[in-house]
């Protein structure tokens, strides 16, 4: 189908961009606009006007200050591949970013626009909770910070205001004893993911410590266990005891891909593969 | 009504369009290139690929106002210019195709692939073409072709 008529509007400054969101609240910001125009041509969205904010030059970049990396929110999916300082000091996104989507799409789409957008399905949303990522927010009275923990609301929901950009973020650089896993089952390569676990945690003489588990496509939005990441910990980890948490954890929906119990089954099978391995030295499984 | 200029296929062109005109739609309505594709205009198929400043891109997935200052290619200007003239050689001496519908956005997308040069591996073109959807061919062909193709560069250099 085609999208539904809207007018177009590109600011160029941030603060231009806020201005015109409160200006318009019926309107819709647009930076890659790889999940925007699908719905759009769906006619399941049908905003009054989009903003473009694909070209600030205040939301690009990726740099190392501080002790953290800071990814601007226009940072594309093909750039988060590409990026030596990601592969570096954040190789949890290396490694899940070659699951979204497809070529011609990373090319376009970005990291803010798909943390802003929180689909449940989606990859990066759960890799910044395992990363204890801050996000960092621009609104019409100045910058926020928010840990990625709190910012995921619900289904497609985040704690952004209608006037609210979401501007970079920064994630902790990885600690020489860190270590991580990412996996998804897709039926194709490229697919949404009928359930994914992205993980990170810090590894020592005593096992690990630090272990984040953080899951999507199960339940309404990506979602930490640290129950079951807990039984994880220490010298005397327990993969089944972890296992047994997920139920209590994980709150799984059914839909055409899998039901309930089929999604709980499979996120039990992607804990034993993904962390199973970072449970050894040697990368095998306990 | 909102003006754009951009390049297309190496020819500069200023158009006036409605913000809601995806690339697809310009390209084949307006300067009747007819070779993007379109099949389910909500980014799952592939048929629409064309680059966008030199990267591929779903041509329905990008707005029209978005290519403002850009450089597009499509199927078109690649088979003109014969960049790809060895691809779509061994895309008919394979029967990489059948009905045709998916070859221009088949070609661009492996050829973003051949383009970094060295011969892929079998899955990593798989991988490449995933995005793009075959109905006709099993893509078992086309896959051998986009390797043929890399081969014979490989050899050629």
């Amino acid at each position: 189908m085609k999208a539904p008529a809207f007018e177009y509007l590109r600011p160029t400054s941030v603060t231009e961009a806020i201005a015109l969101l409160g200006q318009h609240p019926e309107a819709k910001l647009i930076a890659g606009g790889q999940s925007l125009l699908a719905s759009l041509n769906l006619r399941l969205s049908q905003p009054s006007h989009l903003i473009d904010i694909g070209r600030l030059p205040e939301l690009r970049g990726i740099a190392v200050k501080n002790g953290v990396l800071r990814i601007g929110a226009l940072t594309r999916h093909a750039e988060t591949m590409a990026a030596p300082e990601i592969a570096t000091h954040a190789p949890l996104l290396k490694a899940a970013i070659h699951h979204v989507a497809h070529a011609a799409i990373r090319t376009r789409g970005t990291i803010g626009g798909s943390l802003a957008n929180a689909d449940p399905a989606a990859e990066l949303p759960a890799c910044i909770l395992a990363l204890d990522a801050t996000l960092i927010i621009a609104g019409p009275h100045g910058e926020r910070r928010e840990a990625a923990a709190d910012f995921f609301t619900g289904l497609f929901g985040t704690t952004l205001a209608p006037d609210e950009i979401l501007a970079a973020i920064e994630v902790p650089l990885a600690a020489a004893n860190a270590v991580h896993g990412f996996q998804e089952l897709t039926r194709r390569s490229g697919d949404y993911a009928i359930v994914g676990l992205a993980a990170q945690g810090l590894r020592g003489a005593n096992g690990l410590s630090a272990l984040r588990l953080a899951w999507f496509s199960i339940g309404s939005k990506a979602t930490l266990t640290p129950h079951a990441a807990a039984a994880l910990l220490g010298p005397a980890p327990s993969l089944e005891r972890a296992a047994a948490a997920l139920a209590e954890e994980l709150e799984p929906h059914d839909d055409l891909q899998a039901n309930v119990a089929t999604r709980l089954t499979l996120a039990r099978v992607l804990l034993r593969r993904v962390a199973g391995p970072l449970l050894t030295p040697s990368g095998i499984a306990a | 009504m909102i003006e754009i200029s951009l390049t297309v296929n190496g020819e500069p062109v200023s158009a006036s369009v409605l913000p809601r005109t995806h690339l697809v739609d310009f390209l084949r309505e307006e300067l009747g290139l007819t070779g993007a594709h379109l099949g389910c205009e909500h980014g799952v198929c592939g048929a629409c690929t064309v680059r966008l400043d030199g990267e591929i891109v779903r041509g329905c997935l990008v707005l029209a106002v978005q290519a403002d200052g850009g450089s597009v290619e499509t199927i078109e200007g690649m088979s003109d210019t014969g960049e790809i003239a060895d691809l779509q050689q061994a895309f008919i001496d394979r029967n990489a195709l059948q009905c045709g519908f998916c070859t221009p956005g088949m070609l661009i997308a492996a050829q973003d692939l051949l383009r970094h040069g060295g011969v892929p591996s079998r899955e990593d073109i798989r991988e490449h073409l995933s995005g793009n959807y075959c109905r006709c061919t099993g893509y078992h062909a086309i896959v051998d072709a986009v390797e043929t193709t890399a081969k014979q560069r490989e050899a050629a250099q």
